[in-house]
């Protein structure tokens, strides 16, 4: 476990980053008089719940996001990179989480990119070859032909060819976002060397995880953001992982306490060992007409995975879902099917896989109904604009006529039709997907007025939200996921952010590590 | 509320209206510098050839136009068309099929063609540009196996279609506008149609919404095809023969005039009324560039640049649009 001495108790050296009052305001704050310094050859590890302000205090240090407030200096010097390019420039890297290789080039051209070595433009093969594999041994990636094309590696080494790119030119700070996300564990530990191995260097690395024990194998100090506010900074040699997972939380609030448990009805749904591949793991539970129930978890954990498998949008590997008190599993392979179901769908990208963005409120919102608004497949457009217009107010969507195209609306008002299309559709199960993201405070309360209006109605519902006083305050249970497993589920009264934290965490301390889904290579 | 139909109207009324008087505006610009240019132009006579002229083309952008509307696009439907029409040629001289079996014939055969066409691109989620091209190969190669290589003449049985019956009119020119505005209403009006959009703006929105695209996306390819094989058998009404080397080309013709009636490539939008003007537009000018005596190479590169104009103006016009 303390392999790594860090450079904490020899002599101090010269601050690299120091860090003062940094702060970013987008509509609300999101990053608020952040205090931090980084120093030569040491791993600070950047945690904190889903929402915290880790990406955004790193993308300002990498360039990508200017801070609305604060100061940086970088080697004593002020730093206010305006670009990515800038902060690169001055030696400060990011490797984000989406890889940006070229699959069809070599990993020597990847490393390359935008310097490759040419004479008259004709790239020279061979110098191009040495570099790059002289790159690679600085890392520990000798084993690697740099004549391979990048997509002939696997995840993790594209992974490390990433991290080797980064690497190419001065490096003095590198940022590494959740870096072991798509690793095996022989992977990890190669990627723990290479960080050895900088470190040795004087590179300094901001390390972002989620996976509480990989920072007690590799950082020096650990810095916990809560809410946009830095929390604590301290030794990783001091601290357990309860104490992390305890200044993430900060109190221990019961909210949502004050309201009483909605009554339950029949059941409405059954999910019986759904499971596919390592991102959802044999999840069973039952949810019931006129609850709430919350899904929690980190990014990544499976619980939008595990909606689409409910919703039949994506393939499952094994398991059921039963409706109402049914024992027998229905079949649901396609979303289609799931509408017939009475299953709908709020899904947390509204503009990739909800809305038609050009197209009118009116045209949104009938669009899983169109039967209702239409005689032999015929549009019945008084009807169509009578039954939009009483949606509009019943769910306060505010625009100028239902005819705006959904583009010029605001993030609340945009998952507002969403919700429209849904009541019109008068679905028994809904399935929300962070129904407030993006969402500002007004609209949000317009959407949980609805969401406690359905559940009245007998509806029920299932929520996933990073937003873990959202969920308390809202649901009647919450389960938490952790590594694709549904690990617990909480009745109202039971939970504080605490328990709930630690229960998100809980199966990542296992040595299998999650894969997230397979993005389009 | 009522509040919102008058802008309902307006709105929709505007976004139609662009677009068309933006074309009717070119035409009165063409008519007019051809008018100028020869004292020909301007005459019943040169009107009544374009009327007679554009019913193939019109009917076959009407099945593209829906095509253009879900994102995809069909390269085979001038092979398709002398496919269908050597299909019809071989009915009536062979067989003895008189000109209404005949015709709906030919359209099954476009039916069939189209269909392949949508169920391959649907099966294995392949780009229709791809499905379309190798279909345009093999229509046409099974168009010059049904004709034996040779143009098969037809002669009198199969004109009727293309000879004036109203004030110098065919029965296809007819046949051609009441499809255009049946197609129209089909789009604007049903179920169907509002699908197609949905399906053109964002599949998987549709999809999630619980409407299957697989099966209308093959509709729509066979409806094309369908359309394809009728506008064939108008092509060899106005030839009296079946020619295994009719419709090449056609595709390009198509496409240029769906598009400068301001269908986007892109999926998503799309009026068959406009594209009807489309139409009007490119055989306005291919007449007025003949009567004004323009030869065939200045022709081409004429209508050439008037096709990328016309999808710039649009182009800027719906951008400026988004940022208002």
């Amino acid at each position: 476990m303390s392999t790594v001495p860090g450079n904490m108790g020899a002599a101090p050296l010269p601050v690299l980053l120091q860090g003062r009052g940094i702060g970013k305001t987008y509509a609300t704050p999101v990053l608020a008089g952040v205090d931090f310094e980084l120093r030569p050859g040491e791993v600070l590890a950047l945690t904190g719940e889903n929402g915290a302000g880790k990406s955004t205090l790193s993308k300002i240090v990498a360039g990508l996001v200017q801070p609305s407030d604060g100061t940086l200096t970088l080697a004593g010097a002020p730093y206010a990179p305006a670009s990515r390019q800038d902060a690169e420039k001055l030696g400060v890297r990011m490797v984000m989480q989406e890889l940006s290789l070229v699959p069809t080039l070599s990993v020597a051209e990847n490393l390359l990119l935008g310097r490759l070595p040419h004479r008259f433009g004709f790239i020279r093969g061979e110098a191009l070859n040495e570099a790059a594999a002289k790159q690679m041994a600085l890392i520990g990636l000798q084993d690697i032909d740099p004549r391979l094309p990048v997509s002939a590696l696997g995840v993790g080494y594209q992974q490390m060819v990433e991290i080797a790119r980064s690497l190419v030119g001065e490096c003095r700070l590198l940022i590494l976002d959740e870096p072991t996300a798509t690793l095996t564990s022989r992977e990890i530990a190669h990627l723990f060397k290479q960080i050895e191995l900088l470190k040795a260097r004087g590179v300094a690395i901001v390390y972002i995880s989620h996976r509480l024990d990989e920072l007690q194998q590799v950082a020096d100090r650990v810095m916990v953001l809560r809410d946009g506010r830095h929390i604590d900074t301290r030794a990783m040699r001091d601290l357990t992982q309860a104490d992390i997972v305890r200044s993430m939380v900060g109190r221990d609030v019961h909210e949502g306490l004050d309201r009483d448990v909605r009554p339950r009805g029949q059941r409405a749904l059954a999910v019986r060992g759904l499971a596919r591949g390592n991102v959802v793991r044999d999840v069973s539970f039952d949810l019931y007409n006129g609850e709430v129930l919350g899904l929690a978890g980190l990014v990544g954990s499976g619980r939008t995975e595990l909606l689409r498998l409910i919703d039949g949008a994506d393939r499952k590997d094994g398991g059921d879902v039963l409706l109402g008190d049914s024992t027998t599993p229905a079949k649901i392979a396609s979303p289609v099917q799931a509408v017939r179901a009475g299953i709908g769908f709020v899904t947390e990208d509204r503009k990739s896989q909800g809305l038609l963005l050009p197209q009118s409120i009116r045209v949104n919102a009938t669009l899983a109904n169109l039967g209702a608004v239409s005689r032999a497949g015929w549009l019945q457009s008084d009807v169509e604009r009578a039954e939009v217009d009483r949606l509009r107010d019943l769910l306060r969507v505010r625009s100028d006529s239902i005819e705006q195209p959904v583009d010029q609306l605001s993030g609340g008002n945009q998952q507002k039709v969403v919700f429209a299309r849904w009541l019109h559709r008068d679905c028994d199960v809904l399935l929300l997907d962070e129904p407030t993201r993006g969402v500002d405070i007004g609209a949000r309360a317009d959407i949980y007025a609805q969401i406690d209006k359905m559940a009245a109605a007998g509806k029920a519902l299932l929520m996933v939200s990073s937003d873990l006083r959202e969920l308390m305050s809202q649901c009647d249970r919450i389960g938490v996921m952790s590594a694709g497993r549904l690990v617990r589920i909480f009745e109202r009264g039971e939970w504080t952010e605490q328990l709930l934290l630690e229960a998100a965490f809980s199966a990542y301390a296992a040595a299998e590590k999650p894969v997230q889904q397979e993005q389009a290579a | 509320m009522t509040s919102s139909k008058p802008l309902t109207t307006r709105a929709a009324f505007a976004s139609a209206i662009g677009t068309v008087a933006g074309l009717l505006v070119a035409l009165a610009l063409m008519v007019g510098f051809f008018s100028w240019q020869s004292e020909y132009f301007f005459t019943a006579d040169t009107f009544i050839t374009i009327a007679n002229d554009i019913p193939a083309v019109a009917v076959t952008a009407v099945g593209m136009t829906f095509v253009l509307i879900i994102a995809g696009i069909d390269l085979s439907v001038g092979s398709t068309m002398a496919l269908a029409a050597a299909v019809a040629g071989i009915a009536m001289l062979q067989w003895h099929w008189a000109l209404l079996p005949a015709t709906l014939l030919a359209m099954l055969t476009g039916l069939v063609v189209g269909a392949i066409n949508g169920a391959v691109t649907v099966a294995w989620r392949l780009p229709s540009f791809i499905v379309t091209l190798g279909m345009l190969e093999m229509a046409r190669g099974a168009a010059y196996v049904a004709t034996d290589s040779r143009t098969q003449y037809i002669g009198g049985a199969i004109d009727w279609l293309g000879k004036p019956i109203v004030v110098g009119l065919s029965p296809q020119f007819f046949i051609a506008i009441v499809i255009v505005a049946v197609a129209q209403v089909v789009l604007t009006r049903t179920v169907f149609g509002r699908s197609l959009i949905g399906i053109g703006t964002n599949e998987e929105a549709m999809r999630l919404a619980g409407v299957d695209p697989r099966p209308l996306k093959v509709i729509v390819f066979a409806l094309a095809g369908l359309l394809a094989g009728l506008g064939g058998v108008f092509l060899s009404s106005r030839l009296e023969a079946a020619d295994p080397n009719a419709g090449t080309g056609a595709e390009l013709v198509v496409i240029a005039s769906v598009v400068i009636g301001g269908t986007s490539l892109m999926g998503g939008r799309g009026s068959v009324a406009s594209t009807f003007f489309g139409v009007l537009v490119i055989s306005v000018l291919e007449a007025g560039l003949a009567q004004i005596g323009a030869s065939e190479p200045t022709k081409r590169i004429i209508t050439g640049f008037v096709i990328i104009i016309a999808v710039v103006l649009d182009t800027l016009r719906e951008r400026r649009k988004k940022t208002t």
